[in-house]
């Protein structure tokens, strides 16, 4: 069962701000408040809104779940990845090897205090955001669509 | 009767707790050494000025990577037990 056509225009219009927005979060963690997972639940909610639209068995066909299963292991395994990475150049686990390098991530700004900040900072920072966002994005998705799925099913 | 005595019981246990935390006195914590070392240290070593993200990724780098674990494990129980419903082999089952 649909909702109504406003309610279904709302939807298509709003959705592309919601996603850049859950990115938008996911991307300036290490600067502004929020982070990898705050992100990752603004963009699963996207997701909600569409399916609350419109009838979770209209869009069924069109989620692609191989995909949020690749992103909910893949953020997971790129978050290992990155501390273990640190291991592999002689440094301890979880070490943030990037910071201060003055390769990506890594420009030694910063002026102490209160500033704007800038984005190219971090170390591995924007990378752990970035992989737990991934994985936040596909699981929470896969538990909206698993649960909104049983709705209604009776018990057996 | 027994309900009484439950609901007695819970208040004297409140009003315990309330006295409890009446006598802190909020604003100087007890033990701030952690505190003042990542707010005097955290932008200088890691670059960045959210503190909040320095610490949960950085410093405790290991406990996120427990959270990380626990909302795969979620993620894999709420599968198991929808799984019947999801995907439309439920209605070639039936």
């Amino acid at each position: 069962m649909q909702m109504s056509k406003i309610v279904r225009l709302s939807a298509d219009i709003m959705y592309p701000f919601v996603v850049i927005f859950g990115l938008y979060v996911i991307m300036h963690g290490h600067i502004t408040p929020g982070g990898g997972f705050q992100g990752g639940a603004v963009v699963a909610t996207g997701a909600a809104l569409v399916i609350v639209a419109y009838a979770f068995h209209d869009v069924k066909a069109m989620i692609p779940k191989i995909l949020l299963y690749l992103q909910e292991s893949g953020g997971l395994l790129l978050f290992i990845g990155a501390g273990l990475a640190g291991m592999l150049l002689g440094f301890p686990f979880f070490f943030n090897w990037l910071a201060n390098s003055g390769s990506l991530f890594g420009t030694p700004i910063v002026p102490l205090g209160p500033n704007p900040g800038e984005l190219n900072t971090g170390g591995f920072l924007p990378l752990m955001n970035i992989a737990v966002g991934i994985e936040v994005w596909g699981g929470l998705t896969l538990v909206i669509l698993y649960m909104i799925s049983g709705v209604g099913k009776e018990e057996y | 009767m027994k309900r009484n005595l439950t609901i007695l019981l819970l208040i004297i246990l409140a009003g315990m707790l309330l006295a409890l935390a009446a006598g802190f006195t909020y604003g100087t914590p007890l033990a701030s050494d952690m505190d003042d070392y990542f707010i005097r240290f955290g932008q200088a070593q890691i670059d960045t000025n959210n503190i909040v993200t320095t610490i949960v990724f950085d410093y405790r780098g290991f406990d996120t990577l427990g959270e990380s674990t626990v909302l795969f494990t979620a993620v894999i129980g709420v599968s198991l037990m929808f799984r019947r419903f999801f995907g439309g082999e439920d209605d070639a089952d039936e």
